[in-house]
């Protein structure tokens, strides 16, 4: 095959995963790892370089919509950058010392549980209840909503931080965002209202991606002929799954593909048990 | 410039737009050196074939330190230029706590300069901790 065939088709797929990402809440990322291993056959590890250039692309080019809104809560994020950095290193570190087969079928357990986290009953209302530490921290805030501002409280900071440090680790290994375990953090644990830590949690992918990505760059894990289709066709995909949600509302598509994501996640770990990676 | 670097003229502004709009840039411009490094990568290597990209080799200094890049793109080397793209990428949310920093610093809040610069610090560690092994 031809450079630029391969490049036309992996621009498509990309495009194609970040729609997917987009549309279910997954992330771009996500999805690119398995499209580069399981069908293009690419080695893990550049897929992995790949996918983090992913989640960087669009986190930020998304954030800056909930920034503007305020939803973000910037203070949160920033607190909690420091559990999920120093856990991106940890992986990044970890990385190199685990074999590739455990690494994919580590990546086919997260992405189950990633997939189950995005149908779950989401945390809707805002806690009146905070911790000292957390009004020590200002980490309680505001947001707006239909209704005007409402403001809430957050509890259990500690636990919140210690399942970001587990999920910086996951992030910087897998290189992936690890959204879902950042939401888990927040909504479940932290008792933070729903459209403020998926916000929040998309804010902070972008810097835990980039904690690990600088080491992953000089390690050689980014190979340019596969960043430049996987960035494009990410981006321009997750650019259309934005715009269609504001339209329509995915909730039968969401469940659809989340079971589809669940085989392709069985097909990493069956793989991975049987040294094909 | 003075006027730049005045309390007043920032407190005008909201920081936070600032740095939505410093993300969104960030995007833009790295994605559009990846668009012309890539086009011009198709155009000079289109016909080649892929590389095995099924075993991991790791890539050579040219696209992994700052200096290989940076010889590579004076020489109009198009992957090294793909690679600044992609360099400029990972530098965009890199450049956020950067601009998060200075709106606590103008903001005097004491405790989120200090937590602000532990996280560039946990970054800039893994940048040049010598961590790639």
């Amino acid at each position: 095959m031809s450079i630029l065939i391969f490049t036309i088709i992996l621009l498509i797929g990309a495009y194609f995963a970040g729609l997917l990402g987009s549309l279910t809440g997954l992330g771009g990322g996500v999805v690119i790892i398995p499209l580069l291993t399981l069908v293009f056959h690419v080695d893990i590890r550049y897929a992995i370089g790949a996918a983090l250039l992913a989640s960087i692309a669009t986190s930020s080019g998304a954030a800056t919509a909930y920034v503007k809104e305020g939803i973000t809560n910037i203070r949160l994020g920033m607190f909690l950058e420091i559990a999920t950095t120093i856990g991106a290193v940890i992986g990044a570190l970890i990385a190199v010392y685990t074999p590739t087969n455990t690494i994919a079928m580590l990546f086919g357990g997260i992405l189950i549980f990633s997939a189950a986290m995005t149908l779950r009953k989401k945390n809707q209302e805002a806690s009146h209840e905070g911790s000292k530490l957390a009004s020590f921290l200002k980490l309680n805030n505001s947001y707006p909503t239909k209704d005007g501002e409402v403001s809430y409280k957050i509890k259990n900071v500690g636990a919140g931080f210690s399942i970001m440090t587990l999920a910086g680790i996951i992030s910087g290994l897998l290189g992936i965002g690890s959204g879902a375990l950042k939401v888990l953090a927040m909504d479940a644990t932290m008792r933070i209202p729903f459209k403020v830590s998926t916000t929040t949690s998309n804010f902070m992918i972008g810097v835990t991606a980039a904690a690990s990505a600088v080491v992953y760059l000089q390690r050689g894990y980014m190979d340019p002929g596969l960043a430049f289709p996987v960035i494009l066709g990410v981006l321009g995909g997750a650019f259309t799954g934005s715009k269609l949600l504001t339209k329509m509302n995915p909730k039968a598509l969401r469940i659809i593909f989340c079971v589809a994501i669940s085989f392709v996640a069985i097909e990493m770990i069956y793989n991975g048990y049987n040294h094909k990676f | 410039m003075k006027k730049i670097l005045s309390k007043a003229y920032w407190a005008d502004r909201d920081v936070e737009k600032l740095v939505g709009l410093q993300l969104r840039y960030g995007v833009i411009i790295s994605s559009l050196m990846v668009l012309l490094g890539g086009a011009f990568y198709l155009f000079g290597y289109g016909r080649m074939s892929v590389p095995d990209y099924t075993r991991f080799i790791g890539e050579g200094p040219g696209y992994t330190s700052l200096k290989g890049i940076f010889t590579g793109v004076a020489n109009l080397q198009v992957k090294e230029f793909i690679q600044l793209g992609v360099l400029f990428l990972i530098a965009t949310p890199i450049f956020r706590i950067a601009f998060s920093l200075f709106a606590f610093v103008l903001e005097k809040d004491k405790l989120y300069i200090g937590i602000t610069l532990l996280v560039l610090c946990v970054i800039f560690f893994s940048m040049f901790g010598g961590l790639k092994v």
